[in-house]
């Protein structure tokens, strides 16, 4: 894993709010067909760091580098062409829609119809929408959301509603997944099956995947490394071993006396 | 809402599963609905058909809006000036270049569509409330254009006369003919709308409504699509606005003003926003409405004489009066009622 080349490079990058640091020269790499997870107390700036990935925020300094090209100047609507693809912590759902046309939507940067193809719709709109529709029941398939297929969104529990957003993000195959604390909100099972379909993506999809939890179980279980955010600063950054035994993680993360 | 199926009815392709009609007796009620629109004349009054010819126009100018604000999640109080835009252009050049009608129409559609565009621009800045009065700035600056500007060829506030459309020496000059006109475009409006919405415009018409900052990550430009449904809600007021303005035979500044463009709104409120049915059945009920209105007035007068100064007050009053009673009882509008008694009449007769 150590050797695979390298996705994303995020260099020296810092956010300000006004006078608040939210990252502070943060630097770290993704390396192709890891899992990464981001972890840290709350408000140590993880989200933050996913937002400036995804073109959200614009970091006040450094560079993020995703295959070579600096998405700080980048426009947000060309992240998702490029081939990352995130999910949110309070799931954005487009809740008037079905399961199955909020996949579909994600399709967008796939399809080609125009305005005029659209208005027409028989022909080769037609035959675009049945030719995705098939990638799109793949990944219902793949997520057993068969029965929810053409329920509306907004009458879902939250527990499918995140799984729906998962569905969404990969209907648009990226190389890279943000997932953002994919599994806040579960029980016990519903969680299990989150932690199964991530790591099914990773392993039959080939994505690349960079996770916020805070389930430190489940980090430890699933992530091939792990880097530790705390007061926008990196901390430490290593396997999860490492990690687990990182006296300074131990003291901003866990509490000095806990272990 | 978990979908409902007729027992025995499988979807055997995702084509079949994704056609709107989708059995034999459905072509069938269609069939027989066209039927009875296009024979109106042989059996209908006057009065009915004219009716029928004020809904159909009605229902085409709140389809587009309902593209625009029912999907794409933009309100707009503009709909009737982009109306007035299509009833001028047609209307001069048939006076000026004797076009037909066939091709006045379609300019008339592009026209205000590129006008309607020119006050899509603030959506770029601009949501929700700060849009529509963004958009109410047409209703005012349209209006007074026709009135001020090249006073030879718009005649002013006293407006200018429509000529009678001509399609293949026929002339569309009494509301019986001009009903087979507007049911036919009607048609097509319908089914241009239907595609609209199921496509990939129309999801990303949604997205852009339910989540545009979720739509830009998935490489969705909000802007872009706002523009699109920008123009295509005011090419179908061009349409609505081109077969009004014919079939009254005149148009002034005020022959589609403020009023209309609330009511629009209203009629697609009271349908149901961002649905197929929505904008014929708030159209249909608003003129219904109106019409019931207006018939109530002499019944008043006749036996409270004593009121009968009061019943031209007495007619918007009714007519708010009942529309705020529906946006009580049925704020999610009439299609979703539709809905819901469908869902009933499957599930019988387990539910009520």
């Amino acid at each position: 894993m150590g050797n695979s080349p390298v996705l994303l490079t995020v260099d020296q990058v810092s956010l300000n709010f006004g006078r608040v640091q939210a990252l502070s020269h943060v630097s770290c790499d993704v390396r192709e067909g890891e899992i990464l997870a981001i972890i840290g107390p709350n408000g140590a700036g993880k989200t933050s760091l996913l937002n400036c990935i995804s073109n959200f925020y614009k970091p006040t300094k450094g560079r993020i580098l995703f295959e070579g090209r600096d998405l700080t100047k980048t426009k947000p609507s060309q992240i998702a062409g490029l081939g990352i693809a995130r999910t949110f912590q309070n799931i954005a759902l487009y809740t008037g829609l079905s399961t199955l046309d909020n996949l579909m939507a994600a399709r967008h940067i796939h399809m080609k119809s125009g305005m005029l193809a659209c208005l027409a719709y028989w022909g080769f709109a037609h035959r675009e929408d049945l030719r995705h529709r098939e990638v799109v029941e793949e990944i219902i398939d793949f997520l057993e959301m068969e029965a929810i297929r053409k329920t509306v969104v907004g009458a879902l529990p939250h527990g499918l509603r995140k799984r729906v957003e998962l569905g969404r993000a990969l209907a648009l195959e990226p190389k890279l997944l943000l997932l953002d604390e994919p599994m806040t909100g579960m029980n016990q099972e519903e969680k299990e099956d989150m932690a199964r379909f991530i790591l099914d993506a990773h392993e039959l999809r080939g994505v690349t995947l960079v996770l916020i939890e805070h389930d430190m179980g489940l980090v430890m279980d699933i992530a091939d490394r792990v880097i530790v955010l705390d007061f926008g600063r990196k901390i430490a950054e290593g396997t999860p071993e490492e990690i687990r035994t990182n006296p300074e993680v131990i003291n901003a993360y866990l509490g000095q006396e806990h272990i | 809402m978990t979908i409902l199926r007729p027992a025995g009815e499988f979807d055997e392709s995702y084509a079949y599963d994704m056609a709107t009609i989708r059995r034999p007796w459905q072509w069938a009620a269609l069939g027989l609905l066209l039927l009875a629109l296009y024979t109106l004349p042989l059996y209908g009054s006057q009065s009915m058909v004219s009716l029928v010819n004020r809904i159909a126009i009605s229902i085409i100018a709140v389809q587009g809006l309902n593209l625009l604000t029912g999907y794409t999640g933009q309100i707009s109080l503009g709909q009737a000036a982009f109306m007035t835009v299509g009833g001028y252009i047609s209307a001069l050049l048939m006076i000026h270049l004797n076009w037909s009608f066939l091709l006045t129409l379609p300019a008339a559609a592009l026209g205000a569509g590129l006008v309607g565009l020119i006050f899509g621009l603030p959506s770029l800045r601009v949501k929700g409330f700060y849009l529509a009065m963004s958009t109410l700035a047409a209703q005012f600056i349209i209006p007074w254009f026709t009135r001020n500007a090249f006073r030879d060829a718009l005649n002013g506030a006293q407006g200018i006369n429509v000529p009678v459309p001509v399609i293949f020496g026929i002339e569309f000059n009494t509301p019986q003919r001009y009903l087979y006109l507007t049911i036919t475009i009607l048609i097509i409006t319908t089914i241009v709308a239907s595609n609209a919405a199921r496509s990939r415009l129309g999801r990303a018409f949604v997205s852009v409504r339910d989540n545009d900052l979720a739509a830009e990550l998935l490489g969705i430009n909000p802007f872009k699509y706002k523009l699109q449904a920008f123009f295509l809600a005011a090419v179908y007021a061009g349409v609505a606005g081109s077969l009004m303005a014919h079939h009254l035979r005149h148009i002034n500044s005020e022959t589609f003003n403020l009023t209309d463009s609330v009511l629009l709104l209203g009629m697609l409120i009271l349908g149901g926003l961002g649905t197929n049915l929505g904008p014929f059945l708030g159209a249909a009920a608003v003129e219904l409405l109106i019409e019931l209105a207006t018939l109530a007035g002499p019944f008043v007068s006749t036996y409270f004489p004593a009121a009968a100064g009061g019943v031209q007050a007495l007619r918007p009053l009714f007519f708010g009066f009942t529309l705020m009673l529906f946006l009580i009882f049925e704020p999610r509008g009439l299609a979703h009622r539709w809905q819901l008694i469908k869902a009933s009449w499957r599930l019988r007769p387990f539910a009520r």
